[in-house]
């Protein structure tokens, strides 16, 4: 589904990315671990472009995003993103916020995009909250929104950007459960992480990333309990 | 000299309102005309002032920094006499005044547009992109709505500034309220009460805008 190579990505002399390699196969969960500023945010910022690759290739679903001639908008409506801070449109209701793509990416009826929309809200538990505006939801409530309003494109991928790092911990299960949920579905994921329960649990392979380069890769269990890189072992000794 | 009571009696305050009357028209038409193509100048050059083209941004700051570094008076001058003589263009004097205030607004706006746009937060156009909306259509549907609501203030400030600006069109002989007030001193030669009242004439309208204003700000918690 995804196979990136070699992939460079630099801001002015700042080099962030030296050369990744990574494959993610169709209905794989993927998590990135790794430190602050390891560039685990700017890799995944790379696979829909919202950071422009320096150099190396990126193939989603077919589609290599080096070519100049790619339609980035379609691109981006097939790989949903998550982010940290939610980014909902303040100004639009909650169903607006996940009716906006289909209603003007897929020219969708506002009939079906309202169906589908409250399905969705539904299926992350907020069918009560369809006509307030974001600002009275708590944050784990935006960050369903935000991945209901992903899932409302119908993606192939969806990338989580750290999606509960700015949450209070007592919100931060609700946000798991519904990725969990997702994964069960068979739904393609790569998730920048610090919550290492879920990568542990949910991940079918862990990329462990540090200076811009993936430092190890595998299986959770493997990463978890017997990282092998000294990288790998200092960082997970931190944090787990 | 004239006394206190003389000048309260006098019979000029009645005899300047249809004046002002007639003026005040000229002056807030001429105000919101110039101020709404001001705006569609303002929004295209502010959003140019944000572009990546250098040609783009280039033209769009020279156009700013022009009118924001010259009088008002002085851009009248040059539309009216100096442009309209060696080109042969004859323009209207109200025409000239509606030109010059949405040229001179319009750079003013571009500024405010631009500040408004930036202080949306990154993100929105981020989260519009990654839905697959394009940067135009993001544009149209997150930021500016968004941006809008922080523009009305300092929209509304402006609005205020350019309806005090009309008055230097009396040099053009452009007849808004402050031309006729003047014409009213030379013919009559009493210079107290017509100045008077061009002052409350002014106060009259920019003080309700201002209590309105306040209101949406407040309103709109911005």
């Amino acid at each position: 589904m995804i196979k990136v190579t070699d992939l460079h990505k630099s801001f002015g002399d700042l080099e962030v990315l030296k050369g990744l390699n990574a494959e993610v196969k169709e209905k794989e969960v993927v998590c990135v671990i790794g430190p602050s500023g390891s560039g685990k945010s700017t890799f995944l910022r790379c696979l829909n472009l919202l950071e422009e690759i320096t150099s190396g290739e990126v193939i989603i679903d077919g589609e290599r995003l080096t070519d100049p001639k790619i339609n980035i908008n379609k691109l981006r409506s097939q790989v949903g993103m998550v982010f940290q801070h939610f980014n909902l449109f303040p100004h639009k209701t909650v169903l607006e916020n996940v009716t906006l793509g289909p209603l003007k990416v897929k020219d969708m009826k506002a009939e079906e995009a309202n169906k589908l929309a409250k399905e969705l809200l539904q299926k992350v538990g907020l069918s009560d909250k369809a006509d307030v505006y974001p600002k009275s939801l708590s944050g784990g409530q935006k960050q369903r929104v935000a991945i209901a309003r992903a899932l409302a494109m119908s993606p192939k991928v969806m990338l989580f950007d750290e999606p509960t790092s700015a949450l209070d911990p007592e919100l931060v299960g609700d946000v798991l459960e519904a990725m969990k949920d997702l994964a069960k579905e068979g739904m393609t994921m790569v998730v920048v992480t610090h919550e290492m329960g879920f990568a542990k649990e949910m991940g079918d392979r862990v990329i462990f990333m540090d200076e811009g380069k993936i430092m190890e890769e595998g299986d959770p269990q493997v990463i978890f309990d017997n990282p092998q890189h000294p990288r790998t072992q200092s960082f997970l000794s931190k944090v787990l | 000299m004239l006394g206190f009571i003389d000048i309260l009696n006098s019979p000029h305050w009645a005899n300047t309102l249809p004046f002002i009357w007639r003026g005040l028209q000229l002056t807030l038409y001429i105000t919101f005309v110039g101020v709404a193509i001001g705006f569609v100048i303002g929004s295209f050059v502010g959003l140019a002032r944000l572009s990546k083209n250098k040609v783009v941004y280039g033209i769009a700051t020279v156009y700013i920094e022009l009118i924001r570094g010259t009088p008002i008076l002085v851009q009248a001058l040059v539309l009216y006499f100096a442009i309209a003589d060696t080109f042969g263009i004859n323009f209207t004097a109200t025409t000239a005044g509606i030109i010059a205030i949405a040229i001179n607004a319009g750079a003013y706006i571009a500024e405010i547009v631009r500040g408004g746009v930036e202080s949306i937060d990154k993100g929105q156009m981020e989260a519009g992109r990654s839905i697959g909306l394009s940067s135009a259509q993001t544009m149209r549907y997150i930021i500016w709505p968004q941006a809008f609501k922080r523009m009305i203030p300092p929209l509304g400030n402006q609005f205020i500034i350019s309806l005090k600006d009309t008055s230097i069109f009396a040099i053009i002989s452009l007849g808004e309220v402050t031309f006729l007030m003047r014409q009213y001193v030379s013919t009559t030669a009493t210079t107290f009460e017509p100045y008077v009242m061009l002052c409350l004439a002014y106060l009259v309208i920019t003080i309700p805008a201002m209590i309105i204003l306040r209101t949406i700000e407040r309103r709109l918690d911005v």
